[in-house]
């Protein structure tokens, strides 16, 4: 029996494992973790602003960076505050935003309500206007307090320029600075009856919203965490079962691989035009569009198999694509669905440009670079760092320079500081030297042609195929989009006392076939996701510590 | 047209307010010169960043008596009168990793070794020089690198609070000659009432302080406590817009650098610097900050020249060394671009006349490096520089050699020369209390 065969039993039996131990489970029980204060993320920003005010607000403006943190931006938020140019930043784009919402013709839309005069105060219509608008910023209802204060604002500032519109400008300016809005924070309260801590219904609607849609909640949420409906299991599931059937519910998916696969880093992508005219602004966007569009398609449309995705020969293409990937496009100014010949060595989205060109230096492929990105975004390993002592003397041997990538690489596996952690990597990256810097693909480097045999965990393969199937059957990829999507959904990383929870729902997702929109039920239903705890006397930076014990 | 005084009486519903004023209008003559400044000329601080440190050998001579700039630093050449070198300065990390291309420049800005990679586990030292005397001016602090990334920044007071850099010259304009006044099309008094309005804004959101925090827990607590301070600092700067420009003739209005692309291949990172560089020297001349900081490439230098495959930092490690002339030809070239760029730096700083002196002569830059050799990712004896005399407060011209003892010794000699009362700074081995007394005049 072949190793690989072994292994793909191995894998098979692992997973009738997990859904036997799934089957009927009760959720083990977790401590939870004390409510979380984040900061929005730039997505949520843009995605709220238009939800509230519409697609037709520009968002002019450049985000402060957030930190990824245990892996993912949503971690970091949940540790991330505003320094003095971020403030600088956020009160100009909500400067920018409420000038563009007040002005005709957008007013005529979102203020629902005609002012006693045009150019005086009207404390009744600015209360109406900015207490809607403030409780889905705020995504809860404005207390009488806060509105009072905002009303006051907008009438002042409506006495001063004569103007009504102007002072709901910059009533609005104040709500879209504050933190209320900026920071999503969570209430809890004491259950009268056990004493436990429990979310309020807003910060259950938030969280709910936040991680399924990747913004604000609707007005069907509000509603039901004002009623009282998110306070059992019945309703939250009901909302959840809503949720998911929702068009909504790609953004929540979008957001969720391009955090988890770093995808936001094509906003500083740099590849050289010189050597890869191809791949410019328009190919890079279209690459990450992609991804992101098969991943949709496979998830969601199709409600396939999550393990698909490293396997899948189909895609969308467009005409800036077809020239990277060289291949014919059927309608160049759109995008249309395309597959891959089954012995095409694009497979899975790994052999996509967008991780391919993301794991690159500027002006050439890197097997280290694919390897690592496998390991710590697809299989949520953690590759350790290099280290400081390398001699790196062995590398620059100017008499014998290798012509291949794996030639060059082959002193790593000889230098004992390098040997053991290359070997983690370059065996996957190696398997995808076919494909340039850019992704593209070639025959040869340097007129010398590439072996692309490969090896992951113990399961060896000859070709991208290979290493497709080699991703799709390894337990931990599954495992670590179960890790990831709940630290996702939270903005914090795992604790220890949910490992119990994590291996509960490591077999809940192969019960379910590894299906996402499964797996983002599970969660967003389960008791571990709502539970928080009374918040501890730690650091910020112990807080995040502690997740590394998944 | 509204003249100065108008703008600083403006008042709302009665009462006298603090006003932001449209900065250029009503401090520039209409010839583009400045209204008469006055004042002491202050000290200013700031930081110049490079990485992949230097070629040994090439670099500075080992002579101590002066400063003896070789070839990689030939561009330093006809300004090290205004330089000191700190040469032999170490990073002992007490058994902490040396995260490669991390260590080396967070112990030299905070004087502590990161347990882990990727964290800063203290504040920088421009943001304690910040907090010391950022506060008078419009902006306490500006940020800028050359890379196209804001996350390539070195400063921070923490791991999740790092100040991003500004990473177009044309966003770095409209920050500081741009004014949100202009942004609304507001003129006259109507553009007082804007500013007071604004004011009021920032007012409302800083009420709100005591309200937030009985509702959360301690450690998220300080991240609000850092919001609502920049809050607080935004008022700050608001309010400080009507500050008197310090040197008349310095304080010329600047031009638009318009869009134009961001990046790493080198020319065009360049010319970003150079671009931010001039805009920065003129925000000092007009005391609209007192500290900066500028990143001129990544830790890991992606920095790279058109139509070649390697990176700045690639090369240092995967390209072999010339055997006739002893160092790697590429990185070496890389390594000289970016000495002609900190050349450039100072030129620009020497350039403004402030005073008898220059601009230069009342700035301290401490610039350098997060390793010595990147080839082997040495954090021991990493190329420091101070260059200009904080008006006075320093000698220049020497080469300082370390003989091994803590690099932080320089940070906590520039922060004592700045004013800071500190008697000892950093955690572990890097903690020092010695100052370098044979640079301070």
């Amino acid at each position: 029996m072949s190793r690989r065969t072994s292994r793909a039993i191995c894998g098979v039996l692992l997973g009738t494992l997990l859904v036997l131990s799934g089957c009927g489970a009760r959720e083990p029980a977790t401590k939870g973790a004390p409510p979380t204060v984040r900061l929005l993320t730039e997505a949520q920003y843009r995605n709220i602003i238009a939800d509230v005010f519409g697609k037709q607000i520009e968002v002019a403006g450049r985000f402060d960076p957030i930190v990824r943190t245990e892996g993912l931006l949503a971690v970091g938020a949940g540790l991330a505050t505003v320094t003095p140019s971020g403030v600088e930043r956020y009160v100009a784009l909500a400067r920018s935003i409420a000038k563009q919402a007040l002005a005709s013709p957008n007013r005529e839309l979102l203020v629902p309500c005609r002012p006693v005069a045009k150019d005086a105060e009207d404390p009744v219509c600015a209360r109406q206007f900015l207490g809607t608008t403030g409780r889905y910023l705020f995504r809860r209802a404005i207390t009488e307090e806060e509105l009072a204060a905002v009303v006051k604002l907008a009438g002042d500032a409506a006495r001063a320029r004569r103007d009504f519109h102007a002072g709901l400008e910059i009533g609005l300016q104040s709500l879209l600075a504050s933190p209320d809005f900026l920071f999503v924070t969570e209430n809890a309260t004491r259950d009268p009856r056990t004493g436990a801590l429990k979310l309020d219904g807003p910060s259950r609607a938030t969280r709910l919203s936040f991680f399924l849609w990747n913004s604000m909640p609707d007005e069907a949420l509000l509603q039901a965490a004002e009623q009282g409906r998110l306070d059992d299991a019945p309703g939250v599931e009901a909302q959840v079962e809503r949720m998911l059937r929702s068009p909504r519910i790609e953004h929540g998916v979008r957001a969720l691989f391009t955090d988890m696969w770093a995808l936001d880093d094509f906003a500083t992508l740099e590849k050289d035009p010189t050597l890869f005219p191809a791949f410019g602004l328009a190919a890079a966007n279209d690459a990450r569009e992609q991804v992101l569009r098969t991943l949709v398609d496979t998830l969601l449309v199709r409600d396939a198999d999550y393990r698909e995705v490293f396997t899948t020969r189909k895609t969308f293409m467009t005409g800036a694509l077809g020239i990277v990937y060289r291949v014919p496009v059927s309608m160049p100014g759109e995008w249309s669905p395309f597959e891959f010949e089954r012995d095409d060595p694009r497979v899975g989205v790994q052999t996509q440009l967008a991780f391919l060109a993301l794991h690159s230096h500027a002006g050439k492929s890197s097997p280290t670079l694919r390897g690592k990105a496998v390991r710590e975004l697809l299989l949520c390993q953690r590759v350790p760092d290099p280290p400081s002592t390398v001699n790196f003397d062995r590398f620059n041997d100017p008499a014998s320079p290798g012509k291949t990538a794996r030639a060059r690489l082959q002193v790593h596996s000889t230098e004992p500081s390098c040997a053991g952690c290359h070997r983690l990597m370059d065996p996957i990256g190696l398997a995808l030297e076919n494909f340039d810097g850019a992704g593209q693909w070639r025959d040869d480097e340097n007129g010398e042609s590439i072996d692309i045999a490969g090896e992951l965990n113990g399961t060896r393969f000859a070709d991208t195929a290979g290493l497709g199937a080699a991703l799709a059957d390894d337990p931990a990829a599954p495992a670590c989009l179960v890790r990831r999507t709940y630290s996702y959904a939270l903005g914090r990383a795992v604790q220890r006392n949910e490992r119990k929870f994590m291996t509960y729902l490591d077999a809940q997702f192969a019960r379910d076939r590894y299906r996402l929109p499964a797996l983002l039920r599970r969660i967003a239903t389960s008791e571990a996701f709502l539970k928080v705890s009374t918040p501890a006397l730690q650091t910020a930076g112990s807080a995040a510590r502690e997740g590394s014990a998944s | 047209m509204i003249t100065r005084r108008e703008v600083l009486r403006g008042s709302l519903g009665g009462s006298a307010v603090a006003v932001a004023l449209p900065f250029l209008d009503c401090f520039l003559s209409s010839s583009g010169e400045a209204l008469a400044g006055g004042g002491p000329i202050p000290v200013r601080f700031g930081t110049w960043f490079w990485s992949m440190g230097h070629t040994p050998g090439y670099a500075v001579g080992a002579r101590t008596d002066r400063i003896e700039f070789l070839e990689e630093c030939r561009s330093l050449i006809p300004h090290v009168a205004k330089i000191n070198y700190f040469g032999h300065f170490n990073s002992p990390l007490d058994g902490r990793p040396n995260h490669v291309h991390h260590t080396g420049w967070v112990a030299t800005r905070t004087a502590t070794a990161p347990a882990l990679p990727g964290d800063i586990p203290a504040p920088t030292l421009d943001v304690l020089v910040a907090d010391a005397i950022g506060n008078g001016t419009r902006f306490r602090s500006l940020d800028m690198t050359c890379t196209g990334n804001p996350r390539d920044s070195f400063t921070a007071r923490s791991t999740h609070i790092r100040n991003a850099g500004e990473v177009s010259p044309h966003a770095l304009y409209q920050r500081l000659f741009g004014t949100a006044t202009e942004a609304s099309g507001a003129a006259g008094a109507d553009a007082a009432t804007d500013a007071m309005l604004q004011q009021s804004v920032l007012t409302g959101i800083g009420e709100q302080r005591k309200r937030f925090e009985r509702r959360i827990g301690a450690s998220d607590r300080a991240r609000l406590d850092e919001y609502f301070t920049s809050i607080r600092q935004l008022e700050t700067q608001l309010a400080l817009q009507r500050s008197t420009p310090v040197d008349a003739a310095a304080c010329r209005k600047a031009t638009d650098p318009g869009e134009g692309p961001v990046g790493l291949e080198i020319d065009v990172a360049r010319g970003n610097h150079d671009s931010m560089t001039r805009l920065l020297t003129m925000a000092l001349a007009c005391n609209q900050t007192r500290v900066f900081n500028m990143a001129f490439n990544n830790a890991l230098s992606s920095l790279r020249r058109p139509g070649t495959a390697y990176t700045h930092h690639t090369l240092t490690h995967e390209e072999a060394v010339d055997q006739q002339r002893g160092y790697q030809p590429e990185a070496f070239w890389f390594n000289c671009r970016v000495m002609e760029a900190l050349a450039s730096f100072i030129t620009a700083f020497d350039g403004v006349r402030e005073g008898p002196g220059t601009l230069l002569d009342n700035t301290l830059i401490f610039a350098h490096a997060e390793t010595s050799y990147a080839k082997v990712h040495a954090v021991d004896n990493i190329p420091v520089m101070t260059i200009g005399s904080a008006a006075g407060r320093l000698k220049t011209g020497l080469h300082i050699a370390g003989h091994g003892d803590p690099i932080s010794r320089v940070g906590l000699t520039v922060m004592q020369a700045l004013g800071l009362p500190l008697e000892r700074w950093g955690t572990g081995s890097l903690q020092t209390s010695k100052t370098i007394t044979e640079i301070l005049a």
